[in-house]
């Protein structure tokens, strides 16, 4: 047994992390060896995050052990992780945008004595950077590098503090697939000088393209795991969801109707020449990954972004939608990707979030509000979208993930709204809310809703869309019917030729 | 959610009546000429100003702005209404019309202090404090630098008058602050100023007009400021000096009251006890005879005392 634990860099056994209540990982088992390249997936809200951030330090976990090199670490603060060798890349970067490149890197120790030696720092960095197999001019501000670019400087800050254990979270999300491929390079070079790395991902073929071994999560446990080269896509998948794709999605039997929502050549900062047209009961797909402009493209429909150029039409007429009121005004509703910074008011009692969109419903003569007439709407709604909550006057955000959705889903119902755009409307949820939340999307589609759903989850838009357009770079490649998707080659190629 | 716990938010709730209770008591045992009623409605009146200005900053603030311009504003309306009014200019307005015109005029330029902000996306902070001093300059222009005296009785009456006792500035900010607190606690406008304060974006995604929400509260304070400058001027004129450094009364009055600056938090009730406090100290330490260079050194560690207490209390949640 010893003999084994030598033979891991990393080991974590039972780990336990809650926040507020919930289990965010109920007691997991994970292991690295050194210079090996370890993918860790799962949904969104499986955990893998919360995982990396105890072994960075960032969380201090509730319970289990930790062991570096066959010793007991006790982490608990991102200092400590430094010191123990972890570096960590997050998904939204951390760095200082007005700095330079090599002020970046160095960060945490830019000089000695508290002196700065420019000369020196340039140099090393430069050294830093190449190494890594790049070329830039460390003497720019971070703000203007690319992202791709930004993922390198985050990378070497992590090494110049000695890591040894590298965990990049979603480092492709971002990436054009030149720049995927450039970091895979830098990836196995680090790999051969002894680095172990974490990557967490979930697109299957960069996963079994760079990764030596894997492990799946679901629901803060881990499903599975071992060698890339004993799994196939399937397989992993299937781990990843935790039941077959069939069973995870009710059926449908909306009736699609005539045109609610027509988009056309729709032109923005990050996207153009969008167009296509979205039916009323139809579920429309916009399948990308973070960083293809959908989100863009959804806040441009709803009026939060000014379009560069392009026509929308709501029910067959030109709409000039300036604003997120005026979106609503046409009968257009958005969940937005963010629900904690974009959907709710987290200090508000969840009656409030509830009856926001539409005051006038439960407004009096001078805008008095009629706290009973309120009180009414919003218990209605916490029924039919079966909101756990003893009470609607507590804290929005005394909700679980799952149910602060379905509020943010309670506010648009509230407005009858024709069109509905859900930007990742399951992301952070546990699988028994997320079936609750298509059930509750097949309800709006049953009664004629037209619903434009953005995901990157690709079960998801299997399992729910009539049709899928799939976006990438800000232009629409290409459209894929209910049928066309669901084959397996399909999948694949979606997966990966993105 | 124990027992104990929500004792201690009704507690934080109401802290800063908690702090005034325990003034006025220890007020009281110091000195001997505090609990008398002509201290006291003389206490009052001497904020009555200050409260109604405070509240129309609470609303900025609520929304996490911030409105540097209101001592300005009321020194702006104390000279154009004594104008308005004057006599030897010849112009002796109709009252209520001339009240309109300053009203309109003070709303005007809060309308477009709350346009840059709301639409232009400045900061508050430097846009209040350009039109503070535009302001105080205009105030200066209208009036020559000199006082006016305001030639009306009804005016002169209402600023030195008193029903039964009760000074009617005093019941007039009072009235204003039911005003407030009601409009606050029941209408979709205060519900919105304060959801705005709290989180921005997404009252502005569903689908609020969130700009017209913020550039509104510049004019609401605006208007506060007017009506502050008008009923302070207790001597009976207009003078571009008065409500010097009001602003930052109004400030840490509403701070006092325990709302956060970054927006969302702060009631009426709490920013009215906010004014008394610091009104109160002030009071307490002029009967206690201590000098003005001093009183302000002690003001100064109170404010920074009374929000310590409440810093604490506002981490945990």
């Amino acid at each position: 047994m010893s003999e084994n634990l030598n033979e891991y860099r990393v080991r974590m056994s039972g780990i336990k992390k809650s926040f507020a209540g919930v289990k965010a990982l109920k007691g997991v088992d994970f292991s690295l060896r050194p210079g090996e390249i370890h993918a860790l997936v799962g949904e969104n809200g499986a955990g893998k995050s919360t995982l990396m951030k105890v072994l960075s330090g960032a969380y201090d976990c509730d319970g289990g052990e930790i062991y570096i090199d066959g010793v007991v670490a006790k982490i608990g603060t991102p200092r400590r992780g430094k010191e123990l060798g972890v570096g960590i890349v997050y998904q939204d970067f951390e760095l200082a945008e007005d700095m330079t490149v090599a002020e970046n890197i160095f960060m945490d120790n830019l000089g000695s004595r508290g002196i700065v030696r420019w000369g020196r720092l340039f140099a090393s960095a430069r050294r830093m950077v190449e190494n890594l197999g790049f070329e830039m001019d460390v003497r720019a501000p971070v703000r203007d590098v690319s992202v791709a670019y930004k993922q390198i400087v985050e990378i070497a800050k992590a090494l110049s503090t000695n890591a040894r254990i590298l965990i990049l979270d979603e480092p492709t999300a971002v990436l054009t697939p030149r720049e995927t491929d450039k970091l895979f390079g830098t990836m196995r070079v680090l790999k051969e000088s002894g680095v172990s790395i974490v990557y967490i991902s979930h697109r299957m073929d960069e996963v079994f393209s760079v990764a030596d071994s894997i492990t799946t999560m679901r629901d803060g446990e881990v499903t599975g795991g071992g060698l890339i080269s004993d799994f196939g896509v399937d397989r992993v998948v299937e781990l990843m969801i935790g039941r077959k794709l069939d069973t995870m999605y009710p059926p449908r039997g909306a009736e699609i109707g005539g045109e609610a929502l027509r988009v056309e050549n729709l032109s923005g900062d990050v996207f153009k020449n969008v167009t296509f047209a979205l039916h009323k009961g139809e579920i429309l797909g916009l399948f990308g990954l973070v960083g293809s402009g959908r989100s863009e493209i959804a806040r441009a429909i709803f009026g939060e972004d000014r379009p560069a150029g392009g026509k929308i039409y709501v029910g067959g007429r030109e709409a000039r939608i300036g604003s997120p009121y005026q979106g609503r005004r046409h009968g257009i509703a958005l969940i937005p990707e963010d629900r904690k910074e974009q959907g709710l008011v987290l200090e508000m009692p969840i009656r409030q979030n509830m009856t926001m969109t539409d005051m006038k419903k439960i407004c009096g003569p001078l805008g008095v509000i009629s706290v009973s007439r309120e009180k009414q709407t919003a218990d209605v709604l916490v029924k039919r979208l079966s909101v756990k909550t003893d009470d609607a006057g507590n804290r929005a955000d005394s909700l679980s993930g799952g149910n602060q959705q379905k509020v943010v889903f309670a506010k648009w119902l509230n407005t009858d709204s024709e069109i509905m755009i859900m930007d990742e409307p399951t992301r952070g949820v546990d699988v028994g809310a997320k079936v609750e939340i298509y059930s509750i999307m097949n309800a709006l589609a049953a009664r004629g809703v037209a619903i434009l759903m953005i995901s990157s989850e690709l079960n998801e838009i299997i399992g729910m869309c009539d049709r899928t357009l799939v976006i990438d770079n800000g232009e629409i490649k290409g459209e894929l019917s209910r049928g066309e998707i669901s084959e397996a080659g399909a999948m694949r190629l979606v997966v990966g030729g993105v | 959610m124990s027992g104990t716990q929500t004792a201690r938010g009704i507690l934080r709730k109401y802290l800063p009546v908690v702090v005034l209770v325990i003034l006025v008591a220890v007020s009281s045992a110091l000195s001997k000429n505090f609990m008398t009623a002509q201290n006291i409605f003389n206490l009052l009146r001497q904020n009555s100003a200050n409260v109604i200005v405070s509240l129309g900053m609470l609303l900025v603030i609520l929304t996490g702005g911030i409105d540097l311009s209101v001592g300005s504003v009321a020194a702006f309306s104390s000279v154009l209404f004594a104008t308005l009014l004057d006599e030897r200019a010849g112009n002796q307005m109709y009252l209520p019309l001339a009240f309109a015109a300053v009203a309109a005029l003070s709303a005007a330029f809060g309308a477009a202090a709350g346009y840059l902000v709301a639409y232009r996306k400045m900061a508050p902070f430097v846009v209040t404090l350009a039109s503070m001093t535009a302001a105080r300059g205009v105030a200066y222009m209208i009036s020559h630098a000199k006082t006016i005296p305001i030639a009306n009785t009804f005016v002169n009456t209402f600023n030195k008058g008193s029903l039964m006792a009760v000074p009617y500035p005093v019941i007039l900010a009072f009235a204003v602050f039911v005003l407030f607190a009601l409009v606050l606690s029941y209408t979709c406008y205060g519900r919105f100023v304060q959801a705005i304060g709290s989180n921005e974006t997404a009252v502005r995604l569903s689908g609020i007009r969130t700009s017209l929400y913020v550039m509104s509260v510049y004019v609401m304070s605006a208007l506060a400021s007017t009506l502050g400058g008008i009923i302070e001027s207790r001597t009976g004129v207009g003078d571009a000096r008065v409500c010097q450094g009001m602003e930052l009364d109004a400030i840490a009055a509403c701070v006092i009251g325990g709302a956060s600056l970054s927006g969302g938090r702060g009631t009426a009730l709490n920013t009215l006890t906010g004014v008394l406090i610091l009104g109160l100290i002030g009071n307490i330490m002029a009967l206690m005879k201590v000098a003005p260079y001093p009183q302000q050194v002690i003001k100064g560690i109170i404010i920074i005392v009374a929000v310590l207490l409440q810093g604490r209390g506002g981490k945990k949640q």
